[in-house]
C-alpha cells in the first residue's frame, strides 16, 4: 500500500489510515524484534543519518537500532560538539550531509520548526525526531502502539496526559493523534505549564490531578525539566510532586487497569513515584521496546511506500 | 452551656445589610439569635446579660493588613502585643503581613505563627504568606503548601513585584488554589529616593518626592496581567484617584480584582507632615487633599472594597530620625474604628458601608468566617459607643511601638468591649 507522505515531520497532515498503516507494520516489527534473528535487509544498501542538535541517547539508540535491524547503514552525527560550534549554519550543515546521499536523515533539533525547514533543503527522507516544543511524532505512535496492544484499541478511551504540556512536544503529537484516533483527551497541570489556548486543542483541561485521573484508561505522565522546578514555573519540587506528582492515591482515581505511561527519562519523585513506575500498571519499559518497532515501521513505510519508492535509489 | 444575651443593641451587620435595634444571644461561642425577632425569644436562666442600650454591636473588624515584629523584630511587636492592641480597636482577626525575619514564605513558618498566635493571641491570627522565596521578586513560594497549611493570602508585604513575568506566573499558578494575590503597587525606580507625597509641599520642605504614577503604572500593568491570568488580585494599598479609576475599570470588565486602603490614607492627607513629623510618613505616601477626597468616593462606591489599618510598628530608633531617614510606617490597630468613624460623623460614608469595609468584605475576600452577626456564626463582636469624644493618649496605647499618627487626635466613637468566639478580650476601663 503506497504511503503518501515524504518526511515524517509531525503526527500533523496524517490521518487516521496513515497512522493504522504505520501501527500495523510495527506489529510486524515487533515480531521480528523478538525473533533470535532479528535482522533483516529491507534496507540493504541505504544510508542512515542521525542527526542529533540536541544530546538524547535513548531516542538516538532506537533509531541506530531500527536502522540496523532493517539492515541499513547507520552514521550518527553528534552534532553538538562540532561543525554547529564553529559557526555553521542549519541549512549549511544540511547540504553536507545531503551531498554524501543519505536515504534517510533523522533530526533532532531545540528549536520548533527546524527538522521542516531541513527538510526543504534535502533530498531524502526526514524523519523529525523531535523540534523544540512542537512534535516528537514516533514518540507519540510508540506510545499509540503501547495502547492499542495494552487496550486492544485506541478510539474511546480516556487518557490523561499529566505534566509540563507546555514544553512538551510529547504532548502536542500525543494530542493530535490520539484525538484522529478517536480517544477522549485530557490534560492535567497546574496552569503555569499550560500553554495558551490549550482548551481549542480538542483536550479537556484540569488542574487537579484528582479530578483530571478520574476514570481514565491511560495516565501519560511527562517529564518536568530541573531547570522548571525552582520557583519559574512551579515553586519546588516537593509541591510539585504533592500536587502533580502520580502516587498511589492518586492513581486510585484512574480506572482499576488504567496504563501508566512516561516518555522517559523519568524524574523518580518529581513527576511520579517509583512505586508507580515500578508498578504492576506501569508500561513504560514497554514504551521503549515499541520505540524501536515503531521506528522501523516509520522507515520502512516512507522508504519503500513512500513518494520516492519509484526514484530509483 | 454559657449563655451572654445582649439586649436593646443597635446591631449593624452588613453581611444581612441589617441595621436595627434588637438583641443578640450568644450561647457557646456562637450566636444563636440576633435581631430584633430574638427581642422576644427571653433570656434564658443563667445567662449573663449585658445592656446595649445606646450602643452598637457589630461584627468584629477584621484588619487585612498588619505588620508585626515576631518572628526577628519582637522589640517592635510580638504577636501577642499586637493581639492586645487589636483586641482594644476591636479588631477580632487579624491578617499578618509575611515581612518578618526571616520572611514568611515556607509552611514552617505559617507553623509558626499560628501555634504562637494558638498560645498567646488574644484575636485570630491569619498568617499571609511571601509571592516570592525571601520577598525577593524571583522566585514563587509554594502556594499549596502554603494556603493547605492556614496562609489565606499570598502577599510581597511592603515590596511591589518589578518581574512582570513572575507576577504573570503567580497569578496563574494561585488560580489553581484559588488564592488571592494581594500587592502594593509602588514602582522603585520612579519613586526613587522620594519620601513624601511629589508636591509643592515636598518641594518647600526640599524632600524628594513620590509621584502619583509610581503608584498607578504598576497598577496598570497589574490590572493587564489580571486580565490575562484570569487570577484573583487585590490591590491591597490605593491611595490616588487614578488608581481606583483602574479597579473600578477591571471591575466593569468582570475580572476579579478588589480593593484596600490604609485608614491613613483616608483620615490623613500631605498637611499633616508639617515640620517634618515622621508619624506621618507612610507608604503609600499621604497624597493630597483631591486624592483623599477621591478614596472617600471611591470608598462609598464600593471602588474600594476594605479599610485596613496597615498597622506597622516602628520605634524610637527608626523614627526619631531625619525625615528622609525615617522608615514609614504607622501603627492604627487600636484607632481603625475610630478614625474611620469620622468619615460617618462627617456624613460622607454611611454606617453599613464602613462596617462593611472594615470587617465583612475582607472576610469574604480572605475567605475567613466573621465579617458578621448572623446566627450560627462565631460570636467575634464590638461592641461601640458611636459618639463617645475622646483623645489619642500617648500613654494609653496598648501596642508595644507608639508610632500612632493620630496622637492627641479628638475622636467620636469608641470600642467599649470586644469578644471573640463569645470570650471577652477586651473592655474598656
Amino acid at each position: 500500500m503506497p504511503f503518501p507522505h515524504r518526511h515524517l515531520l509531525g503526527i500533523k497532515g496524517l490521518n487516521e489510515p496513515d497512522l493504522i498503516h504505520l501501527l500495523d507494520k510495527a506489529d510486524e516489527a515487533v515480531k521480528l524484534s523478538r525473533q533470535r534473528e532479528k535482522k533483516s535487509s529491507t534496507l540493504r544498501g541505504l544510508t542512515q543519518i542521525n542527526l542529533f542538535f540536541e544530546a538524547s541517547t535513548r531516542t538516538q539508540s532506537s533509531f541506530e537500532l531500527a536502522g540496523k535491524r532493517l539492515g541499513a547503514d547507520v552514521m550518527n552525527m553528534a552534532v553538538g560538539n562540532s561543525s554547529v560550534k564553529k559557526g555553521e549554519t542549519l541549512i549549511d550543515t544540511a547540504m553536507t550531509l545531503n551531498a554524501m546521499r543519505p536515504d534517510i536523515l533523522v533530526v533532532r533539533h531545540s528549536s520548533a520548526g527546524a527538522t521542516a525547514l531541513l527538510a526543504q533543503k534535502v533530498g531524502c527522507s526526514v524523519i523529525n525526531a523531535g523540534d523544540g516544543a512542537h512534535e516528537h511524532p514516533t514518540q507519540a505512535l510508540l506510545d499509540a502502539l503501547t495502547i492499542r496492544r495494552a487496550k486492544g484499541r485506541i478510539g474511546r478511551l480516556i487518557v490523561a496526559i499529566c505534566g509540563d504540556v507546555l514544553h512538551s512536544r510529547v504532548a502536542r503529537s500525543n494530542i493530535v493523534l490520539l484525538n484522529l484516533m478517536g480517544a477522549r483527551v485530557r490534560v492535567v497541570g497546574p496552569s503555569t505549564l499550560m500553554p495558551s489556548g490549550i482548551e481549542q486543542m480538542g483536550v479537556e483541561v484540569f488542574t487537579s490531578m484528582e479530578e483530571g485521573l478520574k476514570d481514565a484508561d491511560v495516565v501519560m505522565m511527562l517529564r518536568l525539566q530541573r531547570e522548571r522546578m525552582a520557583g519559574a514555573f512551579v515553586p519546588s519540587v516537593r509541591e510539585y510532586f504533592r500536587f502533580y506528582g502520580l502516587d498511589a492515591e492518586k492513581l486510585k482515581r484512574a480506572k482499576d487497569d488504567a496504563l501508566v505511561m512516561h516518555p522517559g527519562p523519568m524524574n523518580r519523585g518529581v513527576e511520579i513515584a517509583s512505586e508507580i513506575a515500578d508498578g504492576p500498571q506501569s508500561v513504560i519499559e514497554s514504551q521503549v521496546e515499541m520505540g524501536v518497532a515503531v521506528r522501523m515501521a516509520v522507515m520502512e513505510t516512507l522508504l519503500l511506500d513512500g513518494p520516492d519508492r519509484e526514484a530509483g535509489r | 452551656m454559657t449563655t451572654t444575651v445582649l439586649q436593646n443593641a443597635r446591631i449593624v451587620d452588613p453581611s444581612r445589610d441589617l441595621d436595627e435595634i434588637g438583641t443578640v444571644i450568644i450561647v457557646d461561642g456562637r450566636i444563636a439569635a440576633a435581631g430584633a425577632e430574638a427581642t422576644n425569644q427571653g433570656v434564658p436562666d443563667g445567662a449573663s446579660v449585658i445592656n446595649c442600650r445606646d450602643r452598637l454591636v457589630i461584627p468584629g473588624l477584621i484588619d487585612s493588613r498588619v505588620f508585626i515584629g515576631e518572628p526577628g523584630g519582637e522589640h517592635r511587636e510580638t504577636i501577642a502585643s499586637a493581639s492586645r492592641a487589636a483586641a482594644a480597636g476591636g479588631v477580632t482577626s487579624l491578617i499578618m503581613m509575611p515581612d518578618t525575619d526571616p520572611v514568611i514564605d515556607d509552611i514552617a513558618l505559617v507553623e509558626f505563627v499560628l501555634k504562637t498566635a494558638r498560645d498567646e493571641a488574644l484575636v485570630r491570627v491569619h498568617p499571609s504568606a511571601a509571592i516570592t522565596k525571601g520577598l525577593a521578586g524571583e522566585e514563587m513560594t509554594e502556594f499549596g503548601l502554603l494556603a493547605g497549611a492556614g496562609a489565606v493570602a499570598l502577599t510581597d508585604g511592603r515590596h511591589t513585584l518589578s518581574s512582570s513575568v513572575v507576577l504573570r506566573r503567580a497569578l496563574t499558578y494561585a488560580r489553581d488554589f484559588n488564592a488571592v494575590i494581594a500587592c502594593e503597587t509602588q514602582d522603585r525606580d520612579l519613586a526613587g529616593r522620594g519620601v513624601m507625597n511629589e508636591g509643592l509641599l515636598a518641594s518647600w520642605l526640599g524632600l524628594p518626592g513620590i509621584p502619583r504614577e509610581a503608584e498607578i503604572i504598576p497598577l496598570e500593568r497589574d490590572m493587564r496581567l489580571v486580565g490575562l491570568t484570569r487570577g484573583r488580585y487585590h490591590a491591597a494599598k490605593i491611595s490616588v484617584s487614578d488608581c481606583a479609576d483602574i479597579v473600578a475599570r477591571g471591575k466593569d470588565k468582570g475580572l476579579d480584582v478588589t480593593a484596600g486602603i490604609s485608614i491613613n490614607n483616608l483620615a490623613l492627607n500631605e498637611n499633616d507632615v508639617g515640620e517634618y513629623r515622621t508619624f506621618f510618613k507612610t507608604s503609600p505616601p499621604l497624597r493630597a487633599e483631591d486624592d483623599r477626597r477621591a478614596m472617600v468616593e471611591a470608598l462609598k462606591t464600593g471602588t474600594i472594597d476594605v479599610i485596613s489599618s496597615s498597622h506597622d510598628p516602628q520605634d524610637v530608633d527608626t523614627k526619631r530620625l531625619p525625615f528622609a531617614d525615617a522608615e514609614p510606617g504607622a501603627i492604627g490597630l487600636e484607632t481603625l474604628l475610630a478614625a474611620a468613624l469620622r468619615l460617618y460623623h462627617s456624613d460622607e460614608v454611611d454606617l453599613l458601608r464602613l462596617i462593611d469595609a472594615l470587617s465583612t468584605r475582607p472576610a469574604k475576600i480572605f475567605g475567613l468566617e466573621g465579617g458578621t452577626v448572623r446566627k450560627g456564626a462565631q460570636a467575634d463582636i464590638a461592641i461601640v459607643d458611636l459618639n463617645d469624644p475622646f483623645v489619642v493618649a500617648k500613654d494609653r496605647i496598648v501596642s508595644t511601638s507608639k508610632n500612632t499618627p493620630f496622637e492627641d487626635a479628638r475622636f467620636q466613637g469608641r470600642v467599649l468591649q470586644t469578644m471573640v468566639a463569645g470570650r471577652t478580650v477586651f473592655t474598656i476601663d
